[in-house]
Order: structure tokens, then sequence, then C-alpha cells
């Protein structure tokens, strides 16, 4: 048998914590040839990054150890490998490149000095670096590259300095490269164009690559073989087609059968708008930032018991439209009617009263949640507000009974909000949402921020509560899969326009627009058969 | 990973009642509970000082000039040695607590509540209130502190009221700008945002929202102003508003040691050491506090860790 080119055997990493130790990593073993693309597939808390920052040397020690196991680059050693050998081999021959390539760029100073500045630091003349540079920035698609090396990071958008990282990485010819959700910050369009790139690069240079990640639409697309972690531990691992089509452990079943957009549509009380007057009639509203119009003449109608879907990429204008409608922004133009009444003309008073029928769930509920106030006080800061709406001696009751409601204990509402995880933040955050007893609540991605199984928990309970409390939605996210399960109508934007409106199933099965089906072909599928067969049908075009 | 989260089954700690619950957390902190101890010895010094020693304070003694330090020959109040006119360092640094407390105190506390004020308001409303706050905050900060001390003197009496405004107004900007610059990153929070979908009011939103993550910032620059006022107000003494001889402060007394720093330094060393210990002890406990109030910072002061501060 060859030689791996990256071999990782029985692998442990410990944490030292107040709380004591906690195994982050427990006896992982894999490897990476040349030329194949290897994926860890995880939820956050699994072990997934840790395993990397391993190979990578990037362990923060203390408090992190490596307790057991090897690490092979190419037969040798990197455990107790020198220092000055191990830079040698770290960025050379094993790149990495990171979700967020914003925060990996400096910003003063220009995109093509630091790139040639990873040349030189390696031992390429100054005078090649600059021409290997420019060679690079073009491999990687940026247009102009001649010209926008001398351009900051800043000026360039989150694709376009994806494709700066890796060119950055690529510069020394590694034989690995390690890239860390490299994709899960980017719209799904600028996603599809990343990972084809990635392709390429590996087609042509023979490198392996180790892509980590939680989206299994990722791994469906470009992975030769994947490693399913959970909780430290690899639970499975094989070919993408062996895993995603008989997953044998629980876990990856589990995982495989939450991924949205594998349901059916939505019938219930689309085709035709239930009863004579919409709950919203939004019209032809606008609003300009200065010279920049982010919503243009948006008009729709949402009607009662309806979950309206808002999709489109950053920029798209759709959480603008979100707070312009709550009046967190002033909106330029336009009307928006709720329950008959002009939204944008309210008194003060009327507006005050209004809050209590319209809410809004965030994306983050990390952010979203004042992190110095306990569950029981945030949840109930809401009758603090309103006082009208329940006397204070049963708010401790209500919280409780709204704990409950989102599928939380009711002696939670003691602790803070960093004690919990993100889905149950979330429960939390909704939880709060429904302490006014709304009739319209407004997601603004909110569950975007959250892992697959997770997301799935909350879509469940959103659609739970739906039905039991009879709440109408405004959806908005830029994620395609999540809508198709749970929408009953969906609104494209792009560009500050509504592009196409439809009911889910129109939207998905004959979209009219040209960007709507750019959308649909560029969203992964969690199947391998599916992503094949688009990426054959993408060939032949 | 830096910032371990409780698991679901972890136990909470139980119900105890809150003053308890400080006094374990500040048991944890060593060198809080240290300093909080010197900070109950200074405050008692202020309360009571001069009713004690305030008259073995006063007593000139010709005789005992400038004696020097521990040496007990003329009893346990020159262990600190005597000053320029004989009278014991220990006794008058005792009895001079109370006005530096006092002066320092007031001056740090009406410079933070208006700073913080103006700081919020500023922040928050509309971007014209904001530039008329913040131009005459630019005005105080140029204005020479002393000429404004001296324009002060000129119209209004010396007393302790004067002197304390005059501290407290050159001090305000300080708290004005930092409140300033924290609520305009913290009011774009989405938890602000969260509070507004919900119909709070503005008086709400600044004071339960945005005040709490603030005031940790504030009361840690106010442990160190501290230091400054109480040397500030000497120089303001000197000019000849607030203390007179025979009223005395800390600041005071390092002023009139200075001349005698080369043949007597303990004139003005025992004083100025009063000065760091109480201003160290201030900041140990502002840290300790911050810490303490911080519900995400918390477990480092509960039981069960190691780890303090």
């Amino acid at each position: 048998m060859a030689e791996h080119v990256l071999d990782v055997r029985g692998l442990s990493v410990e944490f030292h914590t107040v709380y004591g130790r906690v195994q982050a990593v427990k006896n992982v073993s894999f490897h990476l040839d040349r030329g194949e693309t290897l994926a860890i597939l995880g939820e956050s808390g699994s072990g997934k990054s840790v395993s990397a920052s391993a190979i990578m040397n990037l362990i923060d020690s203390p408090p992190g150890y490596i307790t057991a196991g090897e690490i092979l680059y190419n037969s040798e050693s990197l455990l107790g490998m020198e220092a000055e050998k191990r830079r040698r081999i770290n960025g050379q021959k094993i790149a990495m490149i990171f979700q967020d390539p914003l925060a990996h760029l400096n910003p003063v100073y220009t995109v093509g000095w630091q790139i040639a500045e990873i040349l030189t630091a390696h031992g390429v003349a100054a005078s090649d670096a600059r021409a290997r540079t420019l060679e690079l920035m073009q491999r990687v698609g940026i247009v102009d590259a001649k010209e926008r090396m001398n351009y900051y990071p800043h000026q360039f958008s989150g694709g376009q300095r994806q494709r700066l990282m890796i060119a950055m990485a690529l510069g020394l010819k590694p034989d690995i490269l390690i890239a860390d959700e490299p994709t899960t910050a980017l719209d799904v369009t600028v996603q599809a164009q990343i990972l084809r790139l990635l392709e390429e690069l590996q087609a042509e240079t023979g490198m392996g690559l180790l892509l980590i990640t939680h989206d299994l639409g990722v791994v469906a697309e470009v992975a030769d073989r994947v490693v399913v972690m959970n909780a430290g531990e690899i639970v499975e691992s094989g070919t993408v087609r062996e895993v995603f089509k008989k997953p044998s452990h629980s876990y990856t079943k589990k995982l495989i059968g939450a991924a949205p957009g594998k349901g059916g549509f939505n019938r219930v009380a689309c085709d035709t708008p239930a009863g004579p007057e919409p709950m919203l009639r939004v019209e032809s509203v606008c609003k300009a930032y200065g010279n920049f119009m982010a919503l243009r003449n948006a008009s729709f109608q949402l009607m009662h018991g309806e979950t309206l879907a808002i999709v489109g990429e950053s920029g798209s204008g759709k959480s603008t439209l979100a707070k312009t409608l709550l009046r967190l922004e002033e909106p330029t133009s336009g009307q928006a009617h709720y329950m008959g009444r002009n939204l944008f003309a309210l008194s003060p008073k009327d507006l005050f009263a209004m809050r209590r029928e319209i809410q809004m769930v965030f994306q983050d509920p990390t952010q979203s949640l004042n992190p110095r106030m306990t569950v029981g006080q945030l949840i109930s800061e809401a009758w603090a507000i309103h006082p009208e709406l329940l006397p204070a001696a049963k708010w401790k009751d209500r919280v409780a009974e709204l704990l409950a409601l989102v599928g939380l204990p009711a002696d939670h509402a003691r602790r803070y909000p960093h004690q919990f995880s993100g889905g149950q933040r979330q429960r939390i955050a909704i939880a709060r949402a429904l302490a006014l007893d709304p009739k319209l609540i407004i997601c603004d991605e909110a569950v975007s921020a959250l892992d697959v199984s997770i997301q799935a928990q909350v879509i469940k309970l959103l659609e739970k509560l739906r039905r039991e409390l009879s709440l109408s939605y405004l959806f908005i996210a830029h994620d395609l899969a999540v809508v198709r399960d749970f929408a009953d109508r969906v609104i494209v934007m792009q560009g500050g326009n509504i592009v196409e409106t439809g009911s889910t199933e129109q939207i998905f099965t004959a979209p009219v627009q040209p960007y709507t089906r750019a959308l649909l072909d560029a969203s992964l599928a969690a199947d391998p058969d599916i992503q094949a067969e688009r990426r054959r049908v993408r060939e032949l075009a | 990973m830096s910032q371990p989260q409780v698991r679901d089954d972890a136990p909470l700690p139980a119900e105890r009642n809150a003053v308890a619950q400080v006094m374990a957390m500040l048991y944890r902190d060593k060198f809080a509970l240290v300093a909080a101890f010197v900070l109950l010895v200074i405050v008692l010094c202020a309360l009571v000082g001069p009713e004690l020693v305030g008259d073995i304070a006063a007593k000139q003694n010709l005789r005992g000039r400038n004696a020097p330090p521990f040496s007990f020959s003329q009893g346990w109040s020159f262990i600190l040695g005597a000053d320029a006119l004989g009278r014991p360092i220990l006794p008058r640094i005792i009895v001079a607590a109370r006005n530096t407390m006092l002066i320092a105190g007031a001056s740090v506390a009406f410079a933070m509540f208006v700073g913080a004020s103006l700081g919020l308001i500023a922040g928050y409303t509309s971007k014209i209130t904001s530039q008329i706050i913040m131009r005459l905050a630019d005005v105080i900060m140029s204005f020479p502190s002393l000429l404004l001390a001296v324009i002060v003197l000129y119209m209004l009496e010396s007393s302790i009221f004067n002197l304390v405004l005059v501290l407290a107004i050159t001090r305000i900007p300080i708290y004005l700008r930092t409140t300033r610059a924290e609520v305009l990153e913290i009011r774009e929070r989405m938890f602000v945002q969260a509070a507004r979908v919900m119909g709070a009011s503005d008086k709400r939103i600044v004071l339960r929202h945005i005040l709490p993550v603030v005031l940790p910032t504030l009361v840690t620059i106010a442990t160190l102003d501290f230091a400054y006022i109480m040397l500030a107000e000497s120089s303001l003494s000197f000019l000849g508003i607030g203390i007179q001889p025979p009223e005395v402060t800390w600041g005071l007394m390092v002023a009139q040691g200075r001349p005698y720093l080369a043949n007597a330094w303990w004139l003005a060393l025992f004083p100025g050491l009063a000065i760091v210990i109480t201003t160290m002890s201030l900041t140990l406990l502002s840290g300790w506090m911050r810490t303490a109030l911080d519900p995400v910072q918390r477990w480092r002061l509960e039981a069960g860790s190691k780890a303090n501060g």
C-alpha cells in the first residue's frame, strides 16, 4: 500500500478547564492521499477543527494538550519535530484556509504585498515573488489582477477574499490544503464558485484537500471520502456515497435525516389567499441609504397563518425589509398595512401597541440576548415594558409555561444565556418573542447560525408553535433548503428588488427568473447522486 | 474552548442570600479580600479618625521637628516620624483620610455621574445633541485646569465644595468620551434592537441594557482617577482654593514634604504611600467587582474553581 501523504493515528487532545479535563478529540485516526478530498464532517463541538489545528500545530498549550497519537506527514512524525523544521512544513507543505478571510488578511497591507510576503518568507526572490503573485491572483480568478494587486483587503468582496486566501495558500504548491469551513460565510452562488475553484486547483496540483465542514451539501459536492465526527470521536468513515446512502451509525443517520430540503412541499392555505383581507400588505416600500437603494419598490402580501419566506443573498435587501417593517429603520417611501393600519404612519402610542403584535427572532441568539440578564428577566422584560399584559405576580409562572412551550425546563429561568447551547438560546429567544402573544413573528435568519440537527429541531418547534398559537411567519433566509420544508410561499430578492414570488412548490420546481434558477442550482443538496447529476448537467452546458 | 460552558446536567448552585454569596466570592479572590479590608480601615479612619487622634495630630512639638521614623522614643504616634513642625505623621495621615476621601470620593462620583449621563445622552440621542455635548467636552479639555481653578477661586470663595467642583469638571470629559464611545457600539448590538422590537422605551434601553455594560469600564476608570484627583487636589490647595492648613489632606502632606525630600524623606513618602495603597486597593477591588458583576465571568469566583481573576 502506498504511503499516505498525511496519516493521523489515534490522536487524542485534551483541554484543561476549571471543570476538569475535557477530551476534545478521542482516538481519532484518518489518512489523506495525494489528489484526494477528505471531508471531516461534524457539528460544532465535534472536535473537527481541533483535529485540524493539531495537524497545523495551532493548539494553544496550555490549555490544550495532545495526549496520545501520531501525525505523520510523508511518514515523518510531525509531533515532537523541531520547531524550525516544523515551520518549514507549515505553510510550505501544509497550507490552511479559514472560514473568515477578512480576519486573516492584514487590513493595512495590499493583498499583492501579502501574497508576495508568504513567498519571500519561504525563500523566493522578491522579483519572482511579484510575478508569481500576479500569476496566482489570475489563477484564482481575480479580474484585473495586475491593478488589483495594489488594493487593500476591504476593497474585495467576501468571495474574492477567499480566493485571495486560496492564492496565498497555494503560492508554495503545498502537498496538503486544509480548508476549515472555507465557504460557510459565503453566499450559495459564491460558494459554488469557490468549491469549483478548489476542485480545479486540486486537479492541477495533485494536492490532498482536507475539508472541514458542517455542511452535508458541501461534502456531497466535493469530497471523495468522509469522516463523520461527533463529540470528539469518529463515528463513521467511508466514501461519501457509502456514508450518505447507507449510514450505519445512528448519529450519521440522524444527521443525514436532519438535512433540510427533502420533505414534501407545504400546501396548506397557500394556493388561494385565505380570508378576504391579508394580514400584512406591503406596497412599493423603498429604503435608501444616501444614494444607495437598499430596497426598491418591495410589494407583497402576507395572509393569516401563512409562512412567507424571503430568500436572497447578502446585500439583497431582505434584512432591510424586515427592519423597515418593524420600524427599526424608517422607510424612504411606500406603505405597509398591517390589519388595515399603515405601519409607517402610526402614532408613538399605536406603534407601542403594534410592538406586541409583531415580534422578531434574530439570527444570532448569542447577541440578541442580553448577557447580563437571566432567562427569567429576559422573558419577563416583555411584561415590564407592557405591564397591562400580565401582573408581576404571575410572571414567574408564565415564564415557566413559555419555557415548557419551547421545550426547556422551568428552572432554567435562573440561568444566564451563556450557560446554554446555541439551539437552546434560540429557543429562549423564541420564548421571549412569544411572551407578548404576537400574531406575526419575523424570523431574520433565525436558524442560520445553528447546526443542522439543531436547525431541524428549531424549525419543528416553529412549525408546532404556528399550529398551536395560529402564528404567521415572515421567514428570512439565505438557505433555500430550509425554506423548502417550511414555507408556504417564497419571495426571492436580489440587489434590493423582489425578483420572483410564488408558492414554494412553484419556486422550487418551475422557477421563472434566471436568478432564481441560479440560486437553486448553486444550493447544494445533501445527496451525492443529486450533486453528481447536477455536475453532469453543468459540464454539458 | 477558552470559555467553558456549563453543561445542562451541571447542578445549579443553591440559592443563598445575596450578601453571603458576595462574601463567598470576595473570599475566593484573596487580593480583593485584602483590598476590601484595607479600604475598610481607611474608611474607618476617615469616619472616626479626627475625633480620636485629632488633638495628637495638631500638637506641635518643635523639639521633634522632622523626627525620623521607626523610633519609639516619643511614643507610638511618632512611629512614622514627625513633620517640619514636629507633628506626628501617622496621626496626621489618619486625620487627613477624612478630607482626602471626601474630596476624592465626591469629585470622582460627581464627575462619573455627570460624565456618564452626558455620555449616554450624547451616544444615544440625535446627532445635534451629541455634537453640542462633545464640543462642550472639547472646550473643557482644552481649557487648562489650573486656569479654571484660578477663575473659580476669583469668583467663589475657597471651600471644599468649590474644590470638588473644579476637580470634577476637569475630569468629566474622560467619563463622557468613554461612555459615548461605548454607547455608540452597544446601541447597535442585537439585544438592544431586540428590546426596541419589544417596544422598550429609550429610558429602559439606556438604563437596563446599555448602562450595565458600560458601568464596569467607568468604575475601572474611576478607581484610577481617584489617585489622580488626590494629587491634583494638593496643587489646587497650593493655589489657595480648597484645603488650607491647618486642615490637611494626603496630597497636601506630600506637597508640604517636598522641600524636605533630601533630608526628611518620610514627610512625603508615607502620605504618598497612603495614596498608593488606597488606589491599589480600589483597583484590585474594582477588578474583582468587574468579574463578579459579569455573569459570563462570575464562575471564576464561584466555588469549585481554582483560578482567581
